[in-house]
């Protein structure tokens, strides 16, 4: 970056102090540059045909963790000179301090946890009342410091009363910070759970709902959804995400058969071994897992991370490869849903033949996520969904058309379906949606209320009328509503089909 | 076999019209005349007149042997048609017999919980009915008959047999107000209200309320009255009266407002319904 990039952070007037640091500290980190690329990657990065996704030159964390804060409601920690906590009280505090210091790519913690669990034995003895009070600072805390939309929290399967109490909590603090993910299994989850849920969900577009018959047996020990519904595992996470960019990947090919036979093998090895060399500086270099007090707490552990390798952009793919014009298109053109089909069978087994560093916890494999979209990006549909304006005129059409490929996606996929707000009356309408979609192995879906001002960009939340602010030349808190405000626009999200 | 009927339209996703998610089957025609009617286009028989098929401007509809067909692929979903229609009907509609019902309604499994009919008045075709509740029946989709509670369900027995439930409307309870709104009286369907209990198959009952053009606390107070120690069993549906799709005299009739709702909605708890839904 020239000098003149540096004062540009600094003199400018549309961020926050706090957005101003990181982003100084990421020009500084991309000021150098360790990692080894191939010839062969820097033409694909140039033709925009994959991406590090903005990782920063030289990884000095993972990209993202997801502590086992279990661990510290039982024993607390060394490093931070906490008890284990004894009430609610500490509990909640405890873990305040713990977040402060818990890194990823956007430098604040993109996890806090499996709430309800980690909440629940807290609450023996205390009031509904009491619980609540203390419950609303914590995620205020929680929305107005790490005040990130990537920033994410767990609940279920089961029905707690933590997990009862933080979903009435959240239906009236109507933040955008954190998300919450819902793991479902209709043999574990009570119906009158969901529609709690549900009710919930389309007040504040919080939670969303995972299949947890199916992610439970993603790892051993447990799993985390974070960030754009990122399944990782639990103490653990993810050292990157990279990506294949489909659509650039596409403009290099002449033809269909040439995008299968070299371009697709030959960006996705190079993906891969690119994969390898970050996790390498990470792991060996960077010294993070040597010096993180998380892992000396025992909150997570460097074996249970795993690298995600990402795809982005089927939709522009298929349409470049079958030159389809307007009246045909991915997600009802039988034709190119075939080929979709097609390349990420291919995908699928070549990542899963590569032999992947450090990724133990994944069976020396990277996981493969359906990667849900960055910032003002035109013209890259996330992962495998269909474009807004192109989707199945029926509902259950779109769903399963969606579920065919999540398949193929053990780290993260997901779809976004705006709804009526007429379904607040009837939460059982979407429950039945639900359990229809998980029967049919889809792997992860979300709602918002078409009027709310809470959306769904990629999978983060963010506020309309902070997207409005920023877009003014006003600074906001969540830097969140910057990446939102340019996906709005560029992805047309305010024309998604209201679904339901 | 069921003969074929008209079906103004099948929605594959209601959000309201019962519980869960439901695939709704609208039947075209209808008995009678309310003059609240939000989709008034399904209240007649097409008769060929060809206005419509004049007006549309994708050129979808063309008069074929006396009859307008309408060709679904050429439709761009205008309503041009619908606003042209002076019979109160619409030339969209699709001849079907109770199997290629069925056909588009079991489409939907897993994702549906049941199939609602409505109309118009879906009570016109109860040999129809009979016959894709069956089907439905037989392969787990529930069935609810969504009527104005003016046909006689005393007289079909067989059909309420493999039906789940019926969601009723009683549009006003005094003959007055029934005659002014509908252009009918209420005997029947206050008949039905009871019978309907009795046989443990009222799902719904629902009550719109207007201003001035009927008496929702009356029709509350009577149903309850009706209904007697079954109140507590029964879900009323408070229907706020919105002038969206409304032709006639109510089309510029002004909605409840939220006291009014708030205060009919106490009444009815007060009365002991076990569910009081407002919307």
């Amino acid at each position: 970056m020239s000098d003149n990039g540096y004062l540009n952070i600094i003199t400018a007037s549309n961020l926050t102090y706090k957005q101003k640091v990181l982003h100084l500290a990421q020009a500084a980190e991309n000021s150098v540059r360790p990692l080894k690329t191939t010839k062969e990657f820097d033409r694909f990065f140039e033709a925009r045909a994959l991406d590090d996704m903005q990782e920063g030159n030289a990884p000095y964390r993972p990209r993202y963790i997801c502590p086992d804060y279990q661990h510290f409601s039982g024993h607390g920690s060394e490093f931070l000179h906490l008890d284990a906590p004894r009430d609610l009280d500490d509990l909640l505090w405890g873990l305040s301090m713990v977040y402060n210091n818990v890194p990823s790519v956007t430098s604040r913690p993109v996890s806090v946890g499996q709430l309800d669990k980690i909440i629940d034995p807290f609450l023996d003895g205390v009031s509904d009342d009491e619980a609540k009070r203390a419950l609303k600072h914590f995620l205020n805390y929680i929305d107005r410091t790490v005040a990130s939309g990537y920033c994410h929290a767990n609940i279920g399967p089961e029905d707690t009363r933590a997990g009862r109490l933080l979903l009435e909590v959240e239906a009236e603090l109507q933040n955008a910070v954190p998300n919450f993910t819902l793991k479902y299994d209709p043999a574990v989850t009570p119906d009158d759970f969901m529609r709690l849920a549900l009710t919930t969900a389309m007040k504040c577009a919080n939670p969303a709902f995972a299949n947890h018959a199916i992610h439970k047996h993603t790892y051993q020990g447990g799993y985390q959804v974070v960030s754009c519904y990122n399944v990782l595992p639990l103490g653990g996470g993810a050292y990157c995400l990279d990506r294949l960019l489909l659509p650039g990947m596409a403009r290099l090919a002449t033809s269909v058969d040439d995008f299968l036979d070299n371009i697709l093998p030959s960006a996705t090895g190079e993906l891969c071994n690119y994969m390898n060399e970050r996790i390498r500086f990470e792991v060996e270099e960077s010294n993070f897992f040597q010096s993180s007090w998380l892992v000396k707490d025992g909150l997570i552990s460097r074996e249970r991370f795993t690298g995600m390798f990402g795809v982005a952009g089927m939709s522009e793919c298929v349409k470049e490869l079958l030159h389809l014009g307007d009246e045909r298109a991915y997600g009802t053109d039988p034709e190119a849903d075939e080929l979709a089909e097609k390349i990420m069978q291919k995908i699928y087994d070549q990542v899963n033949e590569f032999d992947a560093v450090y990724s133990e916890v994944a069976g020396g494999r990277f996981t493969l996520h359906a990667q849900a979209g960055f910032s003002d990006q035109v013209g890259v549909t996330p992962g495998v969904r269909v474009k807004v304006g192109d989707e199945p005129e029926v509902l259950y059409d779109h769903i399963r058309q969606a579920a065919s490929l999540h398949r193929f996606f053990n780290a993260g996929v997901s779809d976004i379906f705006p709804v009526e707000p007429t379904a607040e009356k009837n939460p059982d309408a979407l429950l039945d949606v639900i359990k229809a979609a998980f029967s049919i192995d889809d792997k992860y879906l979300s709602f918002y209320s078409s009027d709310g001002d809470l959306v769904r960009i990629t999978g983060f939340l963010v506020k309309r009328s902070e997207m409005e602010k920023y877009a003014k030349g006003e600074a906001v808190l969540a830097d969140t509503s910057h990446d939102g405000e340019g996906n709005w626009r560029a992805n047309d999200l305010a024309d998604r089909k209201v679904r339901l | 076999m069921s003969a074929h009927v008209p079906i103004n339209n099948i929605i594959p996703f209601s959000l309201v019209d019962g519980p869960g998610a439901r695939c709704s089957v609208f039947l075209q025609g209808c008995n009678i005349r309310c003059a609240y009617c939000h989709n008034p286009e399904t209240q007649s028989l097409c008769v060929a007149c060809g206005a419509c098929v004049r007006a549309c401007p994708a050129r979808a509809l063309t008069l074929e042997a006396g009859a307008v067909v309408w060709d679904s692929e050429l439709c761009t979903g205008c309503d041009t048609c619908i606003g042209t229609c002076t019979y109160r009907s619409s030339p969209r509609i699709r001849h079907m017999d109770a199997r290629e019902v069925f056909a588009e309604v079991s489409s939907y499994q897993p994702f549906i919980r049941g199939v609602t009919t409505s109309g118009g008045e879906c009570m016109l075709y109860p040999e129809f009915l009979l016959e894709l509740f069956g089907l439905c029946r037989a392969a787990g989709i529930g069935a609810l008959i969504d009527s104005n509670g003016t046909i006689d369900f005393s007289e079909h027995e067989g059909l309420l047999n493999v039906a789940d439930g019926v969601m009723i409307d009683v549009k006003a309870w005094s003959d007055a107000w029934f005659v002014h709104l509908t252009g009918t009286d209420g005997a029947t369907v206050r008949k039905n209200l009871a019978f309907l209990a009795e046989r443990d198959k009222l799902e719904e009952v629902r009550v719109i309320v207007t201003e001035g053009w009927n008496d929702p606390e009356d029709a509350v107070d009577g149903i309850a009255a009706t209904l007697g120690r079954r109140v507590g069993a029964a879900r009323l549906r408070l229907m706020r009266f919105r002038h969206f799709g409304v032709r006639g005299p109510m089309a510029s009739a002004p909605s409840p407002s939220d006291a009014r709702m708030d205060a009919l909605e106490a009444r009815a708890h007060e009365l002991g319904f076990g569910e009081v839904v407002v919307s």
